[in-house]
């Protein structure tokens, strides 16, 4: 079973598809979560009736799939306005803006779960609002919102997948490249899948060591 | 000096200050008695500002708390106040839980709000637990924490709202016996209580409300000897 024809060449392809994922993928959880956290921020702050807008242009993203999402986004931006983007920088810009929408909403259960009677105290302790957001809010909001926003960033690293319509040859893409030349779909999967298996388990593991530190009582 | 006159504060259509007046200078220790919805609590937030008034006016020491230009965040720093649910910061050790506010507020150094944070825990009798998470403390010691923590701002006035309202019975006493000796040290304190005994021990005056009227005020021993408003009347009878 052993006897392949992949290469150390097909290997480097495969680990270039997976440079690729990390990279779309750090790209829009990085910018996702920073727009994530101010789109929260807003909506939390100014309550769920002039949130209405937010809210709504948050659950487009969250309800049409990735697939549709990237190739609108990539005819739009393409054809239409002529922008001459590339397809990796439609693909960040659209996982960015998917992203933010999840995490917008894990930011505003992170804040809530913070009780109203602590920042009172930190108010009436002569704290300013960002004085109480930056030092009690935060830090609390974080350990709730944890564990979601390691789900999130796990999702979004799989969900990349898909920019594969945008021309974008991530790891996914490369594997389907190389299965359709060496027909050898069970081994290549088995190592595009133990691909993902290291990228995802780092970040697991972090987030569960985070989660057993913060848990002070 | 705290003057609050002809104060009106509602929550919706609920009026639950109905003009209040009453002056508290420097060095008073003034408890406030009456059944709950009695608008007792509520007085203590709309003197720091926490809550909006509908009419009337508060001044601290000559400031208007609910004026458009005063500086709430500099006015709260004269007035501590400790709630009934004790409210400690939970990712912070205890020490850290005093010292967060004077380091950030009044942007003192660290060593400086450390040896604050030391001194007032140690006051109040906790200079053995500086280090631990609030979690790992009883109900009467995280009350003490929060009192430490509002101490650690020198204020000019503590407020207490009920302090001890949500702890076990045998807790009560540890935390009555820290609010005794800041009165005793000339703190200025109004406190919202259910305790009559502390009350008439540590009281100059006793205010009595009922349902947003403050229907008697007087020295502990006028007003728990010879109580006039009939409803003052019920509520001892009741409580005794």
């Amino acid at each position: 079973m052993f006897d392949t024809a992949l290469t150390a060449n097909d290997f480097l392809f495969l680990a270039k598809g997976a440079g690729m994922t990390i990279f779309v993928t750090v790209i829009a959880v990085f910018f996702g979560t920073v727009l994530g956290i101010i789109f929260g921020v807003i909506r939390y702050q100014i309550g769920p009736v002039w949130a209405a807008p937010i809210t709504f242009v948050l659950d487009i993203f969250r309800s049409i799939p990735l697939l549709i999402q990237l190739v609108l986004a990539y005819a739009f931006l393409g054809t239409v306005l002529r922008l001459g983007l590339s397809g990796l920088t439609v693909a960040c810009i659209v996982l960015t803006l998917y992203t933010s929408a999840y995490c917008a909403e894990i930011v505003r259960g992170g804040i809530e779960a913070v009780p109203l009677t602590l920042r009172r105290a930190s108010r009436s302790l002569g704290m300013t609002w960002g004085q109480d957001m930056r030092n009690i809010v935060m830090p609390l909001a974080t350990r709730v919102a944890l564990p979601s926003w390691i789900g999130l960033a796990l999702g979004v690293m799989k969900d990349s997948a898909l920019v594969y319509v945008v021309q974008v040859t991530e790891l996914l893409k490369s594997t389907q490249i190389l299965i359709t030349r060496l027909q050898e779909p069970l081994l290549l999967l088995m190592i595009c899948g133990a691909f993902y298996f290291l990228i995802s388990f780092p970040v697991a593991r972090f987030g569960g060591y985070l989660e057993k530190r913060w848990s002070n009582d | 000096m705290i003057e609050i006159e002809n104060v009106r504060k509602s929550f919706g259509a609920l009026e639950v200050l109905k003009g209040i007046d009453l002056t508290v200078s420097k060095g008073e220790v003034l408890t406030v008695i009456g059944g709950s919805g009695s608008g007792k609590s509520t007085l203590l937030t709309c003197i720091n500002g926490l809550e909006p008034i509908q009419a009337g006016k508060i001044t601290v020491d000559g400031i208007e708390v609910h004026a458009k230009s005063t500086d709430l965040n500099k006015l709260r720093q004269k007035i501590g106040i400790v709630f009934q649910q004790w409210n400690a910061f939970p990712h912070l050790t205890v020490k850290e839980n005093v010292m967060l506010a004077p380091r950030k507020v009044l942007k003192q150094s660290k060593a400086e709000a450390e040896a604050m944070a030391v001194k007032q825990l140690t006051h109040v009798g906790l200079g053995d637990k500086v280090d631990v998470y609030p979690g790992r403390l009883s109900g009467g010691q995280q009350q003490r924490m929060a009192i430490a923590r509002a101490l650690a701002m020198s204020p000019d006035y503590m407020l207490f709202d009920e302090v001890t309202s949500a702890l076990d019975p045998q807790l009560v006493g540890e935390v009555l016996d820290t609010l005794r000796l800041l009165a005793s040290e000339g703190m200025t304190m109004i406190c919202v209580t259910h305790e009559m005994k502390f009350a008439r021990e540590v009281s100059d005056r006793v205010a009595f409300f009922h349902q947003g009227v403050m229907a008697e005020i007087a020295p502990p021993a006028e007003l728990f000897g010879d109580p006039k408003d009939p409803n003052l009347q019920q509520f001892l009878a009741a409580t005794h």
